[in-house]
């Protein structure tokens, strides 16, 4: 598989990154060289193996844990809000959204 | 085929749901902060919810025994369904009320898969398919409009980027169960009744709250039309944002509507988000799905895959109520009532409750039955209260007027009216006995009451008869118009009788034996 330059266009649009024209050309061939590395990986034969969801099941075979069902986190608004740019009225301000 | 309401000859409508469940638990779905609903804004959001570097997610365990009991529920109990390991992935995709930068659902392994859902529409009952059914965290809420924008009057109005949308982060990972159905439903009336039944099924096992107001309960409807007879389904389009069975039902039918005409016109549809405008009653674009389609699902690194073990999965299912299905079933074979009875009566856990408290006081099941959909919902759905409404009269003393009823001590009218003072509280006299029979001797109490009213019913003939013969004296002129043949008399006859009698005498024995003495 090979990226083309509207697939990296499309790719940095989802990702909300901004990529100008000039440095299209590089990072069309950085990416292609990284898919150079899944295409070798994709070769080797994986019949009969189940997919890995968790790269920790190789070291050791373990589930999820689970948490009970109680309220151990108060109030930390102001210590919250004190890091954010802006804020009103208890709301974080962002740029307006509009939809 | 038969017609379907709304839709024009000629064309097939198919209809998916997407239902988002908020999960009754106490905390979030990965952190320890609260759901209570109503909070003043950001107070409910930790440093999980807020997505602050170095905050890791464990999940919540009631939130998975939610969709556990779920898929029990739309199973009739078969464990297979639940899926022994199933595992959490990133959906990702950019909106400010999303911190992450990404949501944390389940794409390829849920929690449930399959499961059923049986609906009924005009005496038809019909299967719908359950896709699948898995867990996930919502998001939180933009407050548009709500910030000042301090630009307007310097004449920046037009340039939207000077004003600013507030966030509030209480309800950022609040526990979800989306739950999936095929596309089977082929009108928007079936949708309905598929909603209203999954509504029933979740606050029936008390994993929903089913508030919809609240938004604990919301339905999005994949709707597409296509010939009848076509194979292949048509372009699709979304409708977000119904908070009511009304709504989903109008916006539905309206999107049909806009559909058929597109393509009648010629044109195309596309596969879009549209949102619902209840007060103009269509739907908008809200944006088209070709770039935000693309979620980018992965499986999320912070967490292991969850295991469900069959022990578990026991647990739970050893714990769950009679399902509304079992329950109706049981209905009809223990009490001889209808199964649309047994339905209407297995709405809801807390009307099954009252049902069985009326049928024992009343000692009836078949009138207890008759009142719960007749008298008791007129006046619930008129006052706009729930069953479990402490506004709602006692079972005892419902039950107790049945009784009467059924004793024949009472008619019918004076059952109805007695209950109405009940409900309205109009009589001092009904309230204060309403105070004796939940203490006590309900039915020597109800007795003394219903004769110091005046209202036992009259069964002893000769009474009846002196005051048909008064009745009869009094109106010669329906007497010869009866005697005339003119039939319509003799009800006017037999109403002069039940109010000269306030309304005590027996019907049956007046009708009777004004017609024996009009004969003679």
């Amino acid at each position: 598989m090979e990226l083309h330059p509207d697939d990296l266009k499309r790719i940095a649009r989802l990702a909300r990154i901004a990529v100008s024209d000039a440095e299209l050309a590089p990072l069309q061939s950085q990416l292609n060289g990284i898919f150079g590395l899944i295409d070798e990986l994709q070769a080797v034969d994986t019949k009969g193996l189940e997919p890995l969801a968790h790269p920790l099941d190789v070291v050791q075979h373990l589930p999820q844990r689970l948490r009970d069902d109680k309220i151990t986190e108060l109030d930390q608004r102001e210590a919250n809000m004190a890091n954010a740019p802006a804020s009103e009225n208890g709301l974080f301000l962002v740029p307006k959204v509009l939809e | 085929m038969s017609a379907k309401k709304g839709i024009p000859t000629g064309w097939e409508v198919v209809i998916g749901l997407e239902t988002h469940t908020q999960l009754s638990t106490a905390s979030k779905i990965f952190s320890g902060s609260s759901i209570a609903f109503g909070a003043e804004p950001n107070t409910q959001a930790s440093a999980i919810d807020l997505a602050l570097p170095g905050t890791l997610p464990v999940l919540n365990k009631a939130a998975v025994e939610c969709a556990i009991k779920f898929g029990l529920a739309v199973n009739g109990g078969d464990d297979r369904h639940i899926a022994p390991r199933s595992v959490f992935a990133r959906k990702n995709y950019f909106y400010p009320d999303l911190p992450k930068g990404y949501q944390i659902s389940q794409f390829e392994l849920p929690v449930v898969t399959g499961g059923s859902v049986t609906i009924n529409v005009d005496g038809v009952e019909k299967v719908i398919r359950l896709t699948r059914a898995h867990l996930e965290e919502d998001a939180g809420k933009s407050v548009h409009g709500y910030v000042a924008e301090g630009y307007v009057e310097d004449g920046y109005a037009e340039e939207p980027a000077h004003g600013q949308s507030g966030i509030d982060l209480n309800r950022a990972g609040v526990p979800l169960l989306e739950i999936v159905s095929e596309p089977d439903m082929r009108s928007a009336e079936e949708a309905v009744a598929y909603a209203k039944a999954l509504h029933g099924i979740v606050t029936w096992i008390g994993i929903c709250d089913g508030n919809m107001q609240e938004g604990s309960f919301r339905c999005d409807a994949n709707v597409s039309v296509r010939k009848f007879g076509d194979e292949k389904l048509g372009t699709r389009a979304e409708i977000k944002n119904v908070n009511s069975f009304r709504f989903l039902e109008k916006a539905i039918n309206y999107e049909i509507r806009r559909q058929i005409e597109l393509i009648e016109d010629g044109g195309k549809v596309v596969q879009e988000t549209r949102l619902y405008d209840a007060e103009r009653d269509e739907t908008r674009s809200m944006r088209s799905k070709e770039d935000a389609m693309d979620y980018r699902y992965f499986p999320d690194p912070d967490l292991l895959p969850v295991e469900i073990s069959r022990d578990w999965v026991e647990e739970v299912c050893a714990a769950m109520p009679e399902l509304p299905e079992t329950a109706a079933a049981r209905l009809v074979a223990e009490d001889g009532i209808t199964i649309v009875e047994a339905r209407l009566i297995t709405q809801s856990q807390a009307f099954v409750r009252y049902y069985e408290n009326l049928r024992e006081y009343s000692g009836s099941a078949k009138r207890s039955a008759r009142w719960m959909l007749g008298e008791i919902s007129a006046f619930l759905n008129r006052e706009q209260l729930e069953i479990d409404d402490p506004e709602v009269p006692s079972e005892s003393v419902v039950g107790t007027i049945i009784a009467s009823e059924a004793a024949q001590e009472i008619s019918k009218t004076v059952a109805r009216e007695q209950f109405q003072a009940l409900c309205d509280k109009t009589e001092a006299d009904i309230q204060a006995l309403t105070k004796i029979i939940e203490k006590h001797e309900l039915r020597q109490a109800w007795i003394r009451y219903i004769e110091s009213k005046g209202l036992k019913q009259v069964s002893n003939a000769g009474a009846i008869e002196k005051m048909i013969d008064d009745v009869i004296a009094a109106n010669p002129k329906s007497v010869e118009e009866y005697k005339a043949g003119k039939e319509k008399a003799l009800n006017a006859l037999f109403g002069q009788v039940m109010k000269a009698s306030n309304k005590t005498a027996n019907p049956a024995q007046v009708t009777e034996i004004l017609k024996r003495k009009l004969a003679s």
